[in-house]
């Protein structure tokens, strides 16, 4: 058990130290760097050096690296261009509204997602199951921008039920950003469900051809019984992991959706960082998210860890 | 079933058109691809040309679709829409495939350390959310279509390496492949003649899947204003500019938003009918990716 929690810590910080490196990299791979980029074509070569001097662009990459590195852990971020300023003052309430979305969208999604997963899966094919597959296909298809705005269109053009975009700022109390959150979330919730439920909908009509149900159902358990005590406990643990797989692509759709609506959070800071050509600030941003995966991911595999104790041998 | 059939295109039809659902997906794609083909004989109106006296008119016989708030005609932008999404989507389908296989296989065939460290970079790599990564590469080089291609191309390749190795890994210690290399057979000939065969229709169909994720990447940073750049009408643009003023002209948003979703839901469909036909187990779309 410890040598296999050891090993999935370590192969968190593996990937949490290549995702820098990738970061980091992948900008000094392209021509220009974040001053030329941000002063445009038409600068002094005075003001570049001047700018190259400032944040540190002439010391060689490999030590910029570790100095950026290391800022960052210490949660230095950086300055951004654009706004002078330092980058970790600008994320951290943004990070704070982004946690709010993603932990309304998580808190009422994944129970959602559950409980449509095991009914459609308990009747694969039928009524239900149709509808419920049907609508879910639907959301994995069409890209989140326009579910956002169908979102829109029917519950506040229409019906009227809510504010279509979010018009408070980014350092507003946080229970205004939960009711702000709204639809981003059911937007966010429409989607992740969909995605979850098709995997736990797999797993239980898995389950309920195994021998074990089989057995529970001709030993003459109740169905009731069959369902809650054999075939949700064992449906349920792979979608586990699947959860951990899908806060990635939460991650990427909060950026679309955050725009959508408006929502002053992480994902739409990357938008305007991108449009205002703030390289350190997407750098930045880019990072954050890279680690808040890996971290969910360890999250997951851990509780899986716990639930299921048939991981807990090492496997190659 | 994923034995070395012959690829042939006569059969890849016959899959295809076996059962209805595919044969509805296979002709709204069809129809698509000849819209978008011959969209620049069969628009009615210059889709850039701004009209002041006919802004945000609803449909009529002179505008099929309305027109949008700078008095475009939104039946011909719509038209014209799709057509540099699709084609930046198939330039970069065309390298995410050739990299991610090429990669993919080799790592199955040569295994050991050299496979275990490509896993893990193309692991890290995919835990940045697609749209950050192509944003880094946004933010340093301008949106531009022409920028956008291999940002993509690279992005996407990650999703095929898993899959190509999957696949290969089912082949590299059946007895044909043991024996090529008994033979001396190099590694290239190795992947190309023995292995490639046999998992080129897992590759065939997720290709064409990466085809309808790239276009709604592209669709989103257009929707973002990362992607195809105006005047070039595109839909997810249009679907950007026509946001504010959905109450007064929504279907200057409805048109382009049928577009995309039907285009990609009858891309759907076909891929669907296709790896059902073929045996080829189809990859959901990755979660992320």
């Amino acid at each position: 058990m410890a040598a296999v929690l050891l090993q999935r810590i370590g192969l968190a910080l593996v990937t949490m130290v290549i995702i820098a490196v990738v970061v980091f990299f992948a900008l000094e791979l392209m021509p220009g760097d974040a001053c030329s980029v941000n002063l445009g074509r038409g600068a002094s070569d005075s003001m570049l050096a001047a700018c190259h001097t400032r944040l540190g662009l002439d010391q060689p990459p490999i030590w910029r690296f570790v100095t950026w590195a290391g800022d960052f852990l210490r949660g230095d971020l950086g300055i951004s261009m654009q706004r002078e300023r330092p980058i970790a003052e600008i994320v951290g309430w943004r990070l704070r509204n982004t946690l709010i979305l993603a932990g309304v969208t998580s808190v009422i999604g994944i129970p959602l997602a559950l409980g449509l997963g095991v009914l459609a899966g308990l009747n694969p094919d039928g009524p239900l199951d149709m509808a419920i597959s049907g609508v879910a296909i639907f959301a994995m298809t069409v890209p989140e921008f326009i579910s956002g705005t169908l979102m829109i269109l029917v519950f506040s053009v229409i019906l009227g039920w809510a504010a279509g975009v979010v018009t408070i700022g980014y350092k507003a109390p946080a229970f205004e950003l939960v009711k702000a959150s709204i639809l981003p979330a059911a937007t966010l919730i429409f989607i992740l469900a969909a995605h979850i439920l098709r995997m736990v909908r797999a797993s239980v009509v898995e389950v309920m051809q195994s021998d074990f149900v089989q057995m529970a159902r001709l030993k003459g358990a109740s169905r009731r019984r069959v369902i809650w005590h054999h075939v949700v406990p064992n449906a349920l643990l792979p979608a586990i992991s699947i959860i951990g797989l899908t806060m990635a692509w939460l991650l990427g759709g909060v950026v679309i959706v955050e725009s959508v609506f408006n929502f002053p959070g992480l994902g739409r800071l990357a938008v305007d960082a991108v449009a205002d050509q703030d390289l350190p600030l997407v750098q930045a941003i880019a990072l954050l998210f890279g680690l808040i995966y890996v971290l969910t991911n360890l999250g997951a595999d851990l509780v899986a860890l716990i639930l299921n104790p048939r991981l807990r041998t090492r496997r190659q | 079933m994923r034995g070395a059939r012959r690829l042939v295109v006569p059969q890849v039809l016959r899959d295809l058109l076996a059962k209805r659902s595919g044969r509805i997906g296979f002709v709204i794609v069809c129809l698509h691809l000849s819209v978008a083909v011959a969209a620049p004989m069969i628009a009615p109106q210059d889709p850039t040309h701004q009209d002041a006296a006919a802004m945000l008119q609803s449909p009529s016989l002179a505008h099929w679709f309305g027109t949008d708030r700078l008095g475009r005609d939104v039946f011909s932008r719509t038209l014209l829409g799709g057509r540099e999404a699709m084609l930046i989507a198939t330039l970069a389908t065309v390298i995410a495939m050739a990299w991610g296989s090429a990669l993919g296989i080799l790592a199955a065939l040569i295994g050991g350390r050299a496979d275990a460290i490509v896993m893990r970079f193309v692991d890290a790599m995919m835990s940045i959310p697609w749209i950050l990564m192509v944003m880094l590469f946004v933010a340093a080089l301008g949106s531009s279509s022409v920028a956008l291609v291999p940002v993509l191309g690279f992005s996407y390749g990650l999703s095929v390496v898993y899959l190509a190795r999957a696949a290969t890994l089912d082949f590299v210690t059946r007895d044909f492949v043991v024996a090529a290399q008994i033979r001396g057979h190099s590694r290239w000939s190795i992947a190309f003649t023995e292995l490639l065969p046999n998992v080129r229709d897992s590759l065939a169909v997720q290709g064409a899947m990466q085809w309808s994720w790239i276009l709604l990447a592209v669709s989103s940073l257009s929707f973002l204003g990362m992607g195809v750049a105006p005047p070039t009408p595109d839909w997810g643009q249009m679907i950007a500019d026509a946001r504010g003023i959905m109450q007064r002209a929504p279907w200057a948003l409805i048109w382009p938003m049928l577009a995309l979703s039907s285009l990609v839901i009858g891309m759907n469909l076909a891929v669907d009918a296709w790896a059902r036909a073929t045996g080829v187990e189809r990859n959901r779309r990755v979660p992320g990716a």
